[in-house]
């Protein structure tokens, strides 16, 4: 299937939640969901035989300036088609409802997520730093972060 | 001076007939720096927590700060055995938003330097697999093999490990003279090796007993899990992105995909990963022989090298199949020189994940065999 | 041929001719551990096509050396928390161990420490020291890989050890003694006069043929496993637990445990070598035989296994702790006392 038929099946069911298709080639497509409704469109990709996507390929943060965003890419095995989601959330309450239950890989991607940019993934069953030590404080791949003067006594920049 | 703060990070309080065992983050068979929590009752595993962060060296955020040429060396450290196929797919992904198309002698070179380099990290993946084992002596075998690869790709590149060879739009140079030559009778060599190995460790009934049965992973955990590379298609699932998804000119090559079949034991467990390494070394060869046969003589490696590289606004999400599975990377440039955000999608991050999965009930012995079959390298996995 | 200790003769049987027979395999060790360790190193180096140590001394040769001499002038570190007297003690209980067992190998017609009539019983015993010595070693470091090892290496070392008895004890029906002296001195005459082959005697051995040959098979198995030599190297699994039972030790002790270690490989082949390969017999029957080249033919055959187990460590994977115990128990055990039934049987018709 194409993405604009995957894109129509999911606009069909969840109407409002979804929103536009953007597609400018060489970039590729994508489509931005709300985060309310995110664990049942990722359930409905997964479940709906026609679409079947059981590959979570990626998982990224990014920080926009003003808002943070989790682009999600995701792959179907049998029927090789890709698709590509994004969730947008405020800075200020970064909450992304979790789909490890539905993609075991999503675990970790949302750890470091949550790790390099901040987002709280409600939901996790563990959801604490995975590259940083546990008591770092701050999000690095954060655009505004500033490194903290010491860590344990150690001058942290050079 | 405070000291660091001990946060506890199990998942279950332990409980008093269990022991738990820290393997870690230094020790002779943990493929880099890795720490694993290994909670055990008597010999047999019942938890297992991996640690990982040791290595972690900022990558994402230096590449914010670096040009698009400039991240090239920054990628190659990121799986520092197969650096060749690290490029690769970066390069291509910023080749593609800039709708470049490289020439095709560069085409070949790329893609005879990504095999040989799989052919490098497969050696290491049997040989330390050997030795996590305790088998000492194919270990250095293999290592004696790899050595001639390195010794190519220091004549080609100038560097063993980490090369900074495949720029956007082209190579940093041509190759020399008598490149063909050396690159054949390396892979009648690797060829001679493998088949000692297959006898001496392979099929050797006491290996078979340490890594058969061990470590089952069926394929729809894999799937689910987001394995890829041998840890998925020795679970039985056929599926290459050389193949499934050509990037490159890998649509001109003819070879296959082995996967694991339970040949000696069942299917998905750490004797099918590393049979599927091996088959993969000797596919490797052929396409290299294919690919040494195709390619033109002449050619400037140099002349698609763009003068500016300031891709337009967008996105690119790019994989490719390395040794040790699928490397992703997630480009998003806002017009300017420099990338917006550089996500790598390390297969061994996602692949050790599986490891607490399908660990549980073994013996402790085997937890170290399962870590090895499933080949890690903690530059990709903390970049 | 006349067997008798030729330190007897010439200071009479006093205290002297006691310490002689003492000091000089304890001389002959030292060099056969400096040699094992060399051998070790070059072997393993020609298996593994590279050339090991080549600068100390010509061609490597004085690489032990060098080795004894770093090993001395280290760092005697004691971990805190562990208990000093046993930690001390345990290499050296170890090596007292497998050195004991000197006593009663016969060099040659003309030397054996002590003549002892129940030799091969007594050799198995003491060697039953080395579980004491590890287990100590294990459990008095204060660390819990140690421990793993040292338990590890308890239950390996005595589950082999069992099977290894009952081939002793099938030698002992085939040659109607325990004495090792008067064993070696039965398969005088050419080579197919040892046990290997059946022992001396007429045609009539055919039957015992098969047995006697899987008899030394299965003591080489157990052998490799009481000495912890790979297949068998669980306890100092390097890629598993550092270093086993010995993680903690360092200088001296560590080179005892080693010393001790290369001292039990040349038991068990001593041990091999009397029972089945026929001592210090030549095995040309009368040709180069004689009191010196008793201990020359000794020697080699001991050498010989010795380099056989070192083959053997250089080429084989590691077997697993559950797979040793199966193997051990399940395997050796009940095709050693199948080997002893039709021995025995075989000694009553014949």
């Amino acid at each position: 299937m194409t993405f604009e038929e995957i894109y129509k099946v999911i606009k069909e069911k969840f109407g409002d939640y979804v929103g536009e298709l953007v597609n400018n080639p060489p970039s590729d497509a994508f489509v931005e969901v709300s985060a309310e409704k995110l664990f049942d469109i990722c359930l409905e990709l997964r479940d709906n035989p026609e679409l079947d996507f059981d590959y979570l390929m990626c998982l990224s943060g990014v920080d926009l300036p003003e808002n943070l965003q989790v682009v999600y890419h995701l792959y179907s095995m049998r029927k090789k088609h890709k698709f590509v989601l994004k969730v947008t959330v405020p800075k200020e309450n970064p909450k992304v409802p979790s789909i490890e239950r539905i993609w075991r890989s999503a675990d970790w991607h949302e750890r470091e997520a949550y790790d390099l940019f901040g987002v709280i993934f409600e939901g996790h069953h563990n959801l604490i730093r995975i590259l940083l030590p546990y008591d770092w404080e701050g999000y690095p791949l954060r655009k505004d972060y500033k490194e903290p003067e010491t860590y344990h006594g150690m001058k942290v920049p050079y | 001076m405070a000291t660091t703060k001990f946060i506890d990070i199990s998942f279950s309080k332990i409980e008093s007939d269990r022991m738990r065992l820290n393997v870690g983050p230094q020790h002779p068979s943990t493929h880099g720096v890795l720490r694993l929590e290994v909670e055990l009752d008597g010999e047999v595993v019942t938890n297992v927590i991996p640690h990982i962060g040791y290595l972690h060296r900022c990558f994402e955020k230096i590449a914010e700060n670096m040009n698009y040429q400039q991240v090239i060396p920054y990628v190659d450290r990121m799986d520092y055995i197969s650096s060749m196929n690290n490029e690769l797919p970066y390069v291509m992904a910023v080749e593609k938003l800039l709708g470049i198309k490289v020439p095709e002698k560069v085409e070949y070179i790329r893609v005879i330097m990504a095999e040989l380099n799989r052919i490098a990290n497969h050696q290491i993946a049997v040989a330390t697999f050997g030795l996590d084992a305790g088998a000492f002596t194919p270990f250095l075998y293999l290592f004696r093999d790899r050595e001639y690869i390195l010794w190519i790709f220091e004549k080609a590149t100038g560097g063993r490990l980490l090369f900074n060879y495949f720029w956007i739009g082209g190579l940093a140079n041509d190759v020399y003279p008598t490149f063909k030559e050396d690159v054949l009778n390396i892979v009648k060599q690797v060829r001679k090796t493998n088949k000692e190995i297959e006898e001496l460790l392979i099929y050797n009934k006491i290996f078979i007993d340490r890594t058969a049965n061990i470590g089952i992973l069926p394929a729809d955990v894999a799937i689910n899990y987001g394995c890829s590379g041998p840890v998925l298609r020795g679970s039985g699932v056929k599926f290459d992105l050389r193949k499934d998804e050509p990037y490159s000119i890998y649509d001109r090559f003819d070879f296959d995909i082995p996967i694991g079949t339970g040949e000696v034991g069942t299917v998905g467990d750490c004797w099918d990963r590393n049979i599927v390494r091996m088959r993969e070394m000797e596919q490797s060869c052929r396409i290299i022989e294919q690919a040494i046969a195709q390619m033109p003589e002449s050619g400037d490696v140099q002349s698609a090298i763009p003068k500016k590289i300031r891709p337009p606004k967008g996105e690119i999400y790019f994989r490719a199949e390395n040794p040790k599975g699928e490397l992703g990377f997630y480009i998003i440039s806002d017009g300017k020189d420099k990338p917006y955000r550089v996500k790598g999608r390390a297969p061994s991050f996602v692949n050790l994940s599986v490891l607490p999965e399908i660990s549980k009930g073994y013996l402790f012995a085997d937890l170290i065999v399962i870590l090895g079959s499933i080949d890690i390298v903690l530059g990709e996995i903390d970049r | 041929m006349e067997v008798f200790n030729v330190f007897d003769r010439l200071f009479g049987e006093n205290f002297l001719s006691a310490l002689v027979s003492v000091i000089l395999p304890l001389i002959f060790l030292i060099i056969y551990a400096l040699i094992a360790i060399l051998g070790e190193l070059k072997i393993s180096a020609w298996i593994q096509e590279r050339l090991g140590p080549m600068r100390t001394g010509p061609y490597g040769i004085l690489q032990p050396l060098a080795e004894v001499i770093k090993l001395i002038q280290k760092e005697d570190i004691v971990p805190a928390g562990a208990n000093k007297l046993l930690f001390n003690l345990a290499p050296y209980v170890i090596f007292a161990g497998s050195f004991a067992g000197f006593a009663v190998i016969p060099f040659s017609a003309a030397f054996v420490p002590a003549e002892i009539n129940i030799g091969l019983f007594y050799v198995f015993a003491v060697g039953a020291f080395a579980v004491i010595g590890i287990v100590m070693g294990g459990w008095a470091s204060n660390n819990k890989y140690s421990l793993l090892g040292a338990m590890r290496s308890a239950s390996q070392m005595i589950s082999y050890e069992i099977p290894g008895a009952l081939v002793i004890l099938s030698a002992a029906v085939l040659a109607n003694s325990l004495d090792m002296q008067k064993i070696t001195a039965l398969q005088s005459g050419p080579f197919w006069n040892w046990y290997l082959f059946g022992g001396p005697g007429d045609w009539s051995k055919i039957w015992v043929l098969p047995f006697t040959l899987l008899l030394s098979l299965i003591y080489m198995i157990s052998a490799l496993a009481e000495t912890n030599r790979t297949p068998f190297d669980i306890p100092e699994g390097e890629s598993e637990l550092v270093a086993g039972y010995h993680t903690e030790y360092s200088g001296m002790k560590f080179a005892m445990f080693f010393f001790a270690e290369y001292s039990n490989m040349f038991i068990v082949a001593a041990i091999l070598t009397v029972i089945f390969l026929g001592g210090w017999n030549s095995p040309f029957g009368n040709f180069m035989s004689g009191f010196w080249w008793g201990v020359f033919w000794f020697i080699t055959k001991a050498m010989f296994i010795v380099f056989v187990q070192i083959w053997l460590r250089w080429t084989l994977p590691r077997v697993r702790v559950d797979q040793l115990m199966y193997l051990g128990w399940k395997v050796l055990l009940p095709f050693s006392l199948v080997c002893f039934i039709f021995i025995s049987l075989y000694r009553i018709v014949y």
